[in-house]
Formats: structure tokens, sequence, C-alpha cells
């Protein structure tokens, strides 16, 4: 252009200018997200007057907090002497002075170490689970952790806890006794059914008598001492651990060719999610009392974390169904093409991609059920959000006090289910294999 | 067909044996096998039973446990507290869970038939009150036409409300409750005019509120409340153990029995009944029960007499401040009467 010498050409770019001021910045931002037309107005004013709404009526109550006193009533005679005549504030005193009602409940005092133990033991054995960069042998201690939690909450005989994972050692030695004499189904069957024989029959007395020779205890703690938050984790954790291994059974018998087993896990499933929580949880702590032989002393937190279990697991076997259902024919004719039996098929294939499909579903259980701990105060365990809350709130230093306790266990939760959430969003962007 | 029978037959038998075993075996025998007494007691509830901050339980009817676990015993600190709700009480003390039940239970005539439990006396007179804000200008339950009144679901309070307005020809609206702390948290904010329950729930209640001088409990009680322990229908031994328990404690402070001069009037006590009582006297009633002769004694000793327990957790001297009223000595115009111990 250059080249011809006409003067009408302009020969340099002209500078940039700047963008009218409603197209850029911030103002464009709030043109667009904001107030982009007359309802979208209306919404955010409306929104705003709320949040300022609440602002205003949370924020200096929030801000007149007390965190050191012995009695509700001190906490009132505090705020005012501070605050003048008629203010009110948050009480944090009963937290600080209940901190270890709320986190412990009943359990007794120098054994706080045992439970607090057993946390950080268990963040070590989640730990591999959760990111696959830790070594694998980890893995090992994550899988005998089971019992070693249980051992370090309720104390007794070490060798109770010991004899139940002998089973899962016996129920591996004999599928791989009868799996050359007889084929897989068999063995599957003999993996299922000598652990069971075991706990039964056999475990109760070989703990015994190993545990006359060799007495290694540590003090029991009984389930009604329990309370507070090292209830809900237990619960939670222990019904997180198990449901997943018994929903993907179940999913699988679903799916099964095997007319019981499928008329079974169908059965199952759906006589499970058509029943309230809180009814499976009073028939755990009444109504088999009525069956079992009186005295006999079934422990009731066990008996809630089997009722807590099966619920979770029913809900984990249709969240996995799916995932399984979206996998394409072709993957499981691939895996009989390259010849690989159910269980490797299984293992080596559909499990991987049905589970990272199902993964926001399951977290959304595991989640569930974590909040749903809360529910075992209708059968007389001191959850922390209302069992503790109620003991706080009846003794005659805290009564009246209301937002506090519940503001402070939601905040918990909230940390812990968020952190779930959190966890999954990470994990299903780790496992995107595909290029949408 | 064989196979059902043999399950049917399996399970007819084990729910017979287990009822025949839960009927069968004294509740006393039990409690001593097990060395350890099974109370139940409320979640909480201020004064009455309440966890403090180490755990340990305290309140009023905690000390009836106390003192049952000292007459038994000899130990009051044998006991297993087990909190119960109000949804669970009764299957709580049906299936066996617990021993007795102590949690401020109305003994009403269909609880005491139908229900299948034994009331075996009254530790806590009780009835329905109204407690209303001052500036509300009312001075009388009677004025409360047309108020609306928060009150808790699924209680008696509920269907004395609706007994005590119907007959006076009056109206109301409710606001329904779950629980007491929702309670107070509704009446607070204005959401009824008036609250109703227990009227030593409202002077509890109105202790704990930042302004107590601004709200007035009306004098009018509307219903009759008569709380106190109740055992399983069918066992009146076990029965016996907690009634005369309670009895002994009633009758210490009738007596002038207290934990400080227990010990010398065990001696020195010239009143015949005071020294079978106290287990001083030939006459072994602790024989009588299956307990110790110095049943009683323990007893008294865990906590106090009945007055002391009392001043020690809901009296005028505690933040709750309940006066005894009626529930004073029959000597002091109260209904405390202790059958003779003889």
């Amino acid at each position: 252009m250059n080249t011809s010498n006409s003067t009408f050409v302009r020969t340099e770019m002209l500078p940039q200018k700047a963008p009218p001021i409603t197209e850029a910045g911030a103002v464009k931002w709030m043109r667009e997200n904001l107030f982009s037309s007359p309802l979208n107005v209306l919404l955010t004013v409306l929104g705003v007057g709320a949040v300022a709404y609440l602002v205003l009526h949370i924020a200096p109550w929030l801000s007149r907090s007390v965190w050191n006193a012995a009695s509700l009533t001190e906490c009132r005679q505090i705020i005012e002497a501070r605050y003048g005549e008629g203010a009110t504030g948050a009480c944090w005193a009963v937290i600080r002075e209940r901190w270890p009602q709320y986190l412990f409940g009943f359990y007794p005092q120098h054994l706080y170490w045992r439970p607090v133990l057993a946390f950080v033991l268990l963040c070590v054995a989640v730990a591999p689970v959760l990111f696959d960069k830790l070594p694998r042998k980890m893995l090992w201690f994550s899988l005998i952790y089971p019992a070693v939690g249980f051992w370090l909450l309720w104390g007794g005989s070490v060798w109770v806890p010991v004899a139940a994972l002998a089973g899962f050692a016996i129920g591996y030695v004999a599928a791989q006794v009868v799996k050359p004499l007889a084929g897989t189904i068999l063995a599957t069957i003999a993996a299922v059914v000598t652990p069971v024989l075991w706990w039964l029959f056999l475990a109760g007395p070989a703990a015994d008598a190993v545990h006359s020779v060799l007495p290694i205890a540590l003090e029991s703690v009984r389930s009604r001492e329990f309370g507070g938050f090292i209830l809900a984790f237990t619960i939670g954790f222990t019904g997180i651990a198990f449901s997943l291994p018994l929903g993907v059974m179940l999913a699988l018998g679903r799916q099964s060719d095997m007319f019981i087993v499928n008329k079974l896990s169908v059965g199952f499933i759906e006589f499970i999610r058509g029943v309230p929580l809180i009814t499976l949880l009073f028939t755990a702590s009444l109504l088999l009392n009525y069956f079992l032989p009186p005295g006999t002393d079934f422990d009731i937190i066990l008996r809630v974390i089997i009722m807590v279990v099966l619920f979770a697991a029913a809900y984990i076997a249709e969240v996995i169904r799916g995932g399984l259902a979206a996998l394409p024919r072709g993957q499981y004719e691939a895996a009989d093409a390259l010849g690989l039996d159910y269980w490797k098929a299984q293992r080596l294939i559909i499990m991987p991609q049905a589970l990272k499909i199902s993964i926001p579903g399951i977290v959304s259980t595991f989640i569930g059920l974590f909040k749903d701990t809360t529910l075992v105060v209708f059968v007389g365990l001191l959850d922390p959000l209302k069992g503790i809350t109620d003991a706080v709130r009846a003794s005659t230093d805290w009564k009246g006090i209301y937002w506090e306790p519940y503001i402070f266990v939601g905040t918990i939760f909230f940390i812990f289910c968020f952190g779930m959430s959190r966890y999954s969003m990470y994990l299903e962007s780790k496992l995107k294999t595909d290029h949408r | 067909m064989k196979k059902s029978v043999f399950l049917g037959t399996l399970a007819a038998t084990t729910l017979f044996a287990g009822m025949a075993l839960a009927q069968g075996t004294s509740t006393l025998d039990t409690v001593k096998a097990r060395g350890e007494l099974n109370c139940g007691v409320n979640t909480g509830l201020v004064g009455f039973a309440a966890p403090d901050a180490n755990g340990n339980w305290q309140g009023f009817d905690v000390a009836l446990c106390k003192a049952v676990a000292a007459a038994i015993f000899g130990d009051a600190s044998k006991v297993v507290y087990i909190p119960t709700t109000s949804a669970d009480r009764f299957e709580q003390l049906t299936s066996g869970k617990i021993d007795f039940l102590i949690r401020n239970t109305t003994w009403t005539f269909s609880r005491d038939t139908d229900l299948k439990m034994d009331f075996v006396g009254v530790n806590y007179y009780d009835g329905q009150g109204f407690m209303v804000r001052k500036d509300l200008g009312v001075s009388s339950a009677k004025e409360l036409n047309g108020a609306t009144i928060c009150i808790q679901t699924g209680t008696t309070t509920e269907l004395n409300l609706a007994d005590y307005f119907k007959a006076n020809n009056l109206t109301y609206t409710a606001v329904p409750v779950e629980t007491n702390a929702e309670g107070e948290q509704q009446y607070l904010a204005g959401a009824c005019d008036a609250y109703t329950t227990d009227a030593s729930g409202l002077a509890a209640t109105r202790a704990a509120f930042a302004d107590p001088d601004n709200h007035i409990i009306l004098p009018e009680i509307i219903s009759k409340e008569p709380l106190g322990p109740a055992v399983r229908h069918g066992d009146s031994a076990w029965g016996d153990v907690i009634r005369w328990t309670m009895n002994a404690l009633i009758a210490a402070e009738e007596f002038g029995i207290t934990s400080a001069n227990i010990d010398e009037l065990a001696t020195s006590s010239q009143n015949p009944e005071v020294q079978r009582l106290l287990g001083s006297s030939t006459d072994n009633l602790g024989a009588m029960l299956g307990l110790d002769a110095g049943w009683a004694k323990n007893a008294i000793k865990a906590s106090g007499n009945y007055g002391e327990i009392f001043a020690a957790t809901i009296g005028e001297s505690t933040p709750i401040g309940l006066a005894r009223g009626l529930n004073a000595q029959w000597t002091q115009g109260g209904l405390l009467y202790t059958p003779p111990f003889r």
C-alpha cells in the first residue's frame, strides 16, 4: 500500500481508544450480570437488600461475641457492661466450656488420647486411598485400620479385633483352596461362608482363648459413653467405608443374570429405599430387643452402624447401577473378548469406568449419610447437634442459649461436607480422560 | 412347607422364651447380678436431669436413681444413666433396656393401664401454667381470650389447653413448637402472646431470660401433672423397691433425718419408726424388700432426704427457684404423705 503515493491513505495505525465506560471493567460486568433487563434489575435490588438486611442483623450480634464466661447470665452481664444496656451478643463461652463434651460426649476424660490417636491414624489410613501419589504400601495399614480404630475407641482385649480381621484372611485362604478344585462360583461362596461361620462360632472363643494366654487389653469404654462428634465421625466414617463395597456388590447383584442373586438384590434395595432411615433406627434400637433374648447386650452403636451401612449401601447401589448402565455395551464385550473372567472384567474394565461416572452421586450419598448421623438422637444417643446441645442447655448455667450451639455444630459439619464435595470435584477432574 | 413350619416355630419359641424370661425373672435379681442400675432419665431438663461439663448427671430425678442404687448396692455411683426421649421412653422400659423410668412422666390412667406400666408413686406434683409478657396487661388466664399460645405438640399439655379453653368458653390460636428451647425462642421472638407448659418448666425458663422481670407466670394451674417413677407391669417386688426407697426419702424429711445427722440418729434416736427405717431396730425391713438392713440409710445418705434434694436441685436457692407448694410435707400443707414404715 505504501508504494502508491495516495495521500488519503493513512500510513500509521490510530492509537487504541479506551472502550466506552459502559463496555469495560466493573460497569460492564455489572451491566451484563446484574442489570441486563428490568427483571434482573429488580432481582438484584431485592438480593442486595436481603443480604444487607441479614448482615445488618447478624454482624452486630457476632461482633459482640463473648468467649470467656461461666454462664449465660455472666455472658449477658459482660455484654451489657461493654456495649451498654440492652445490647445482645453471641455467647461462645458455652462452646469453650463444653468443648470436650461436644467432641467426646461422655468418653472418660483420662482416655481422650485414644479417640484423638484414632482420628490421627484415620487420616493416615485414608490418605493413600484419597491420593494415589502416596506409597501404595500404606494401603495395608488402611485395610487393618478398622480393627485398630475399633480397639482404640472401645478398648477391651486386642484379640477381639484381631480375630475379626482373621476372618478375612480365612475367607481369602478358603477361596484360594477351593478355586482350583471347584471353580470360581464355589470359591466365591466359600469366601463368603467361611468367614461368617468363623465370626459366628469360632472368633469369640478363639479371642478369649488367646487372651487368657496373652492378655493385652485397653480399658474398655461403653457405647453409652460415646457422644458428640466422636459419635458422628464413628458412625459416619464406618458407614462410608462399609457402604461403598456393599453398594458395589448390590449393584452387581442387581445386574446379575442369576435369578436368586438378582431378586435378593432388587428386593433388598427397594425395601431399604422405601423405608425412612428413622424407621430403621427405631427398629435397631427398640424392636430388636423384643426378639433377642433378654440380657443380650447387642451394642447400640453397632446396631445403628449396621442400619446406616445398609441404608447408604442401597442408595449407592442405585448410583453405581446408573454408572454401569452408562457404559457402552462394547466395554463388556471387549472384556469378554480378552478372555477375562467375571471378577477380572469387573475389576479391570467395568468398575473403574462405572465408578468414575458415579463419583458425584456416591459423594452426595456420603455427605447425606454423614449428616444423617445426627438422627441417632432419636434412639437416645447423644449426637452433637441436638443430643449434646439439649444436654448443655439443660444445665442451669446455659439454659436459654439457642443459636450458638447450632451455629457451631453446623460449621463443623459444613467444613467436613464441603471438604468431601471439593475432593470429589478434584477427583473428577483428575480422572477426566475424554476431550469434551 | 416343613421348612416354613420349622422357621415359624423357631421364631415363636424365641419370642415367647424372650417374653417369659423378661417377665419371669425379677428385675431386682437381674439388677443385683448386673451390679449396676439402668436408670432411664430425661435427655436434659433443667434441674431434673442434666449432665454437667464433666459428664456427671445431676438433678432432682437423678437423685432418686442414686438413692435406689445406694439402697440396692450401698453405692450411689453404680448407676448407668440412659437418656430417653419422650418418644421412646416407654419402649425403652417395656423392652428391658432400662430398669425403671424417672423422666418427668405424668401418671395417667391410660399409661398405667393400657401402656402396661406401673407408676409407683409421685416424686413431683406439677401442673400446667401460662407465662405472658408483663406489658400484655393480663393477670389471669381467663383474660387470654383470642390469644396466640405456644404449645409443645404431642404432649398432655396440648390436650389440657384445649380442655381449659373450651370449658371457659374462650378461643385461642395455637403456635405448635417441638421442644422447650424452641418454645422459648418463639415466645421471646413474639410469635405468641403466651407460653404454656408445666409450671416447673415455666419457672426454669423464665429464670433463664435476660429480663425475667418483664414476664409473669399467671396464677392459674389448669391441670394435674403428677410426675413419678414407673416400672414394668407385673414385677411388684421391683416396684416395691422403688416405691419404698422414694418413701424413705420423704419419711426422712418428715422425721428430720438429714444427710448430716443420719449416722448420729441411727444409733441414738429413740423414735421406733426412725429406728426401723434406719435399720437399727430388730425388725429387718430391708429383708422384706430383698435388700440389706441398711438400705434406707444408704438411700438417704446418697443425696440427702427429699427436702435436701429439692433444695439442692430445684428449690428456692437455685436459679430455678421453685417453691415447695404442693410438694411440701403433709404437715406443712403439701401432699407428701408416706405410709408408715412398720
